[in-house]
């Protein structure tokens, strides 16, 4: 064929595209492929397709959303987590001439697409998964605002997922660092394929973050129970809502920046470029504009996780919920007056720079709040050693730590020496892996029952727990050290031998958090297997406080029969405490949204159309952008948007829950 | 066991391995005033990180369910006077700090020049501080020495107790321009200038490099900072000078081409004038300096005849920027005559910017023209209006 009609059909994309120089690669595909297969073959030969396709890709149902996105987090994390494994093992080797074993070619996209996975398609879906699952069911509602938008969000959000996962395959990741700083993310400096990966992934799975945030928004707004004010809804849905503010507030910018960049890239404008008068200065305020509210958007969250679990395994009431809340709000607020403490270095004036430190600095006043709240919830209480409680006192201990560093990173003339700094990557992984995620596992072991019907194995849980913790510090300690000898970022090799020792501890304590993931989902499978001994019927296996432990584990679609009056913002130790019954009679048909498919299918234009601008593919990009108005318009045509469960199967299962609970006794 | 022995003796033998934290105990008096802040902080902070971290382990261990000693008090969930305190405390400890960042930020100002040599002596206002001009390259740094005359690559080297005034500049992407030893870091960027000032307090050979990812060679992009007496100083200076070689603008465009771990190079003489040339991203003849296109800016600007005239304005040099959508790179390749009213028939080899004869950059004579009237400049001939 003529090499115009092959650059029509296939735009940039050819066989040279493909990695096959790269043995690790390779071989990586190989196994993924392999794996793939099994997989699609196993589920082929036990016939689930069209289960998964009926009750899950396409459910509305926001509890099963919840646990698509968890699963969504946990997988990218396997991946996100094998970039980090690969960069200690270059870092531990580099030294005394040595190349390590990674060309920068590689390294560089390791390091990138390890940032972009973490915080976009792992921290990300695990925080949305959670809040996805527990607030409608915190706020006794039936569903979200918008079930058809929930389902498209997700799939938006594996969409782009998917376009990350295929630059691993097909081409090649950006090499330019997490935030692609232009103008090395600029077509001059980064002319190939990289770079629009990350443009497309992030605008893909950035439409299902701001849906899924406004969507979260209405709900915890409009749809809460009778009785539930404001000031009584709980701490989790607190820092849910504010977490949501933020996204709608703050996605948007990443959404424009990335396509200001686009523009520079696909038709020569000049935003960010050294040409013109543009400024790459601009993109790195306006991208810290989103990154770092995205900083909160993840934390938050974990704040509520942590308060949620403290209250109930100390078996006592939150100490100070109202501070608690206002905590949350001045967070909320501050986090948009701080961005420039990330790029202090850049120049400007000595006021500038106060002003910003002094901003971030404030922010620990509601944070260490928060903190003593938590420590006073404790205070005479009665503390259950649970899971979710271990993981709590690990990141009241770390997240202080991480804290401290962050507010002495705050100090600009401190800054100027640690920036960039290995003590830099030692803050940001000490708060987000000592408070996002362990505040994810706490929610994760916290609700799990909730969800499936049966606690998870302690055992291989606390094994994974201390792994994980150990590893932690073994891993994170010696880089601050590494910082204060002013060792930087991003390194692929070095020359003093001296510092080899403490990338080989690093090294070790990554293998330690290996030990932790592998233990964690041994956690699952052994949970599974035991499911019949670890059974919870009563629905509330932790003697909890907030209402989604009102209801059956796991909750029946309607999630709740009658929707529960509020009286307490511990809505069910409430109803506990003044011996609330169960109504069993006067079940009515419950009116529900109807599962659509529409979202997969058009959340997979959306990635193809990705696909075809990355590659200059331009039939494919204009053919699945009008595939998606017409299926979007197709979708207004859908009358079946909702169905009613008869009364009868309402009785059933509340019927089969009675018994249930008469055999708990 | 032995093995367990050995991975239990790592961090010992991490911690005696001779290390060198260089943040905490730095060679310049600016550096050194950073370390301070960076502990007295860490102090102030840990006057509220240690009872708590303490507080949880004891609120954890005492009031264990296993504990049926201690008090239960299911309900208590509020205290206004414990309120006061947890939200006063950690705003006590802020306000010091925020003092302490106000004053020290102001005082260790990269921008600020040097009040004193170290703590106690005074700057000498008789000497003129060394100015060092810093040009991050791909990948390797350029240190002008413009009142030497000299230039070197991937080697900086100041007399001790001297005050040295960096400007700091990039050629295509951003770095950071870091000696941990001397002072604080900050960004180097193309097109922009952002300074330091600091001094070295004690002689000795301390590490430099970039601390902002720049690409593929960013690893090999570090050089030596020695620190001289004034005697040494002056034989570096001489061996400089010595080494022969020149850094014009052709060298510089050849210098500047990426490579990377480049060898330390010397050039004893310099065209004085290339600092500002790299500044304003017109080292390439042909290309229009950005103080010039400022210049015409804040004159109004030159109407839409420069339009489609950018090529001088196209700065990145070896990477010549192209789209997937936008339009090729336009320029003047040619004028109308009578003879071919369309212009010269433009061929469409025509895109290499790097030799294109020059249009208009700085340093060439311009085309003498006689301007026109301001309003016909801007707009074309137009019937002159009745009023």
């Amino acid at each position: 064929m003529s090499p115009d009609l092959l650059k029509l059909i296939f735009g940039r994309l050819g066989f040279e595209s493909l990695p096959l120089h790269e043995p690790i690669v390779v071989g990586t595909f190989a196994v993924v492929a392999l794996g793939g297969a099994a997989l699609l073959g196993a589920l082929t030969y036990f016939r689930l397709w069209g289960y998964l396709w009926r009750e899950w890709f396409t459910t509305v149902d926001h509890k099963r959303i919840g646990i698509m996105y968890m699963i969504l987090g946990i997988v990218m994390l396997l991946r996100g987590f094998a970039d980090a494994l690969m960069m200690r093992g270059q870092q531990m080797l580099a030294f005394g001439g040595s190349e390590g074993y990674l060309n920068a070619h590689h390294y560089d996209q390791v390091f990138t697409a390890h940032g972009v996975i973490m915080i976009f398609f792992v921290a990300m879906p695990l925080v949305t998964g959670l809040m996805n699952y527990v607030v409608p069911l915190q706020i006794g509602a039936r569903d979200v605002s918008f079930p058809f938008l929930n389902n498209f969000s997700f799939w938006m959000t594996v969409g782009g997922a998917v376009l990350v996962m295929a630059s691993l395959f097909i081409g090649e990741f950006a090499r330019t660092g997490w935030l692609a700083y232009p103008p090395l993310s600029n077509i001059g400096y980064s002319p190939d394929v990289g770079v629009d990966y990350y443009i497309w992934a992030l605008q893909v799975a950035g439409v299902g973050t701001t849906l899924s945030g406004i969507n979260l928004v209405c709900t915890i707004v409009k749809l809460r129970a009778p009785g539930m004010t404001m000031m009584r809804m709980p701490v989790f849905t607190w820092t849910s809502l504010c977490t949501n503010v933020l996204i709608v507030a703050s996605f948007p910018v990443l959404t424009v920046v990335l396509a200001l960049l686009s523009l520079d890239r696909y038709v020569g404008t000049n935003f960010f470029t050294n040409d013109f008068g543009g400024s790459p200065m601009m993109y790195v305020n306006l991208i810290w504009i989103w990154g770092h509210p995205e900083v909160y958007i993840l934390v938050l969250p974990a704040f509520g996780i942590f308060s949620e679990v403290t209250s109930t395994f100390s078996g006592k009431r939150l100490f100070g919920y109202t501070s608690m809340v206002y905590a949350t709000v001045v967070i909320t607020i501050l986090s948009y007056l701080v961005w420039l403490h990330h790029f202090f270095t850049m120049g400007s004036g000595a006021s500038v720079n106060s002003f910003f430190g002094i901003t971030t600095m404030i922010i620990s006043i509601p944070t260490g709040a928060k903190m003593f709240n938590w420590l006073f919830t404790m205070y005479r209480g009665r503390i259950r050693y649970e899971l979710p409680m271990m993981w709590t006192i690990a990141f009241m201990l770390t997240f202080v730590i991480g804290g401290m560093t962050g507010v002495l990173l705050a100090v600009p003339p401190a800054d100027f020496v640690l920036h960039n700094s290995l003590f830099l990557i030692a803050h940001f992984h000490n708060v987000i892996i000592g408070g996002v995620v362990f505040g994810a596992f706490a929610g994760i072991s916290y609700w799990f029952p909730k969800a499936f019907g049966f606690k998870l194995d302690p055992f291989w849980g606390k094994l994974s727990f201390w792994f994980w913790v150990t590893g932690f510090y073994l891993a994170f300690m010696p880089l601050y050290v590494l910082g204060l000898m002013g060792v930087t970022r991003r390194l692929r090799v070095f020359d003093d031998p001296s510092l080899q020792i403490w990338f080989v501890i690093a090294a070790i304590g990554a293998g330690l958090v290996l030990l932790g993931i592998i233990c964690m989902l041994v956690q699952f499978a052994v949970s599974f297997l035991k499911r019949e001994q670890l059974k919870d019927v009563t629905g509330d296996p932790w003697d909890a406080r907030t209402l989604e432990w009102a209801t059956s584990s796991p909750p029946p679609d309607y999630n709740f029969a009658f929707t529960p009056v509020v009286h307490d913002n511990d809505a069910w130790w409430d109803m506990k405490k003044r011996g609330y019954q169960r109504p069993l009679n006067g079940f009515k048909p419950i009116h529900m949204p109807s599962s659509t498919g529409t979202g997969i299918i058009l959340a997979g234009l959306a990635t193809a159309m990705g696909f075809g601008l990355i590659w200059y593919i331009w039939w494919l990009a204009a053919a699945s952008f009008i595939a998606m108005f017409a299926v979007g318009i197709g979708h207004t045509f859908n009358y079946h948007r909702d169905f009613d469960i008869p009364a009868e199967d309402v009785i059933r299962t509340e019927d089969a829950r009675t018994k249930l609970l008469a055999g708990a006794k | 066991m032995s093995r367990l022995k050995i991975l239990a003796l790592l961090p010992l033998a991490a911690a005696l391995s001779g290390c060198n934290y260089v943040v905490l105990a730095p060679a310049g008096d600016i550096a050194a005033q950073q370390r301070d802040l960076v502990i007295i902080s860490t102090v102030l902070m840990l006057l509220i990180v240690v009872p708590v971290m303490a507080l949880t382990v004891l609120f954890a261990w005492r009031y264990r369910q296993s504990n049926t000693e201690a008090r239960y008090e299911p309900d208590w969930d509020h205290s206004t006077k414990l309120e006061l305190v947890i939200w006063s405390a950690p705003l006590l400890i802020i306000v010091c700090l925020g003092a302490l960042t106000w004053m020290g930020t102001h005082l260790l100002d990269p921008y600020r020049t040097l009040g004193r040599i170290h703590a106690e002596r005074a700057v000498d206002q008789s000497k003129a501080p060394l100015e060092v001009d810093v040009v991050a390259l791909d990948w390797k740094w350029l240190f002008i020495y413009p009142d030497y005359g000299i230039a070197t690559v991937n080697e900086l080297a100041a007399p001790v107790d001297r005050p040295i005034t960096f400007r700091i500049t990039a050629s295509s992407v951003m770095n950071s321009f870091y000696i941990p030893a001397l002072a604080g870091q900050i960004y180097a960027m193309p097109g922009m200038e952002t300074k330091l000032h600091a001094v070295v307090n004690h002689a000795g050979t301390y590490k430099g490099f970039s601390a902002n990812y720049s690409g593929a060679g960013f690893s090999g992009m570090h050089f030596n900072f020695q620190g001289l007496d004034d005697k040494g100083f002056d034989a570096w200076i001489a061996s400089a000078k010595s080494a022969g070689g020149s850094l014009g603008r052709a060298e510089y465009l050849q210098l500047e081409k990426p490579s990377q771990n480049e060898p330390v190079r010397r050039y004893g003489t310099i065209d004085s004038d290339l600092y500002r040339l790299i500044l304003n991203m017109c080292v390439e003849t042909g290309k229009m300096c950005q103080s010039e296109m400022m210049a015409i800016d804040a004159k109004g600007g030159a109407g839409h005849q420069g339009v489609n005239n950018t090529l001088p304005l196209a700065y990145d040099k070896y990477a010549r920027r192209g789209t997937a959508l936008g339009l090729e790179p336009s320029f003047v390749a040619g004028t109308c005559t009578p003879d071919a009213p369309q212009g010269a028939a433009t061929t469409a080899s025509i895109k290499a910017p790097t030799d294109t004869a020059p249009l208009l950059g700085a340093g060439l004579k311009r085309p003498s023209f006689t301007p026109l009237k301001s309003s016909s400049f801007f707009l074309g001939q137009r019937p002159k209006s009745d009023s």
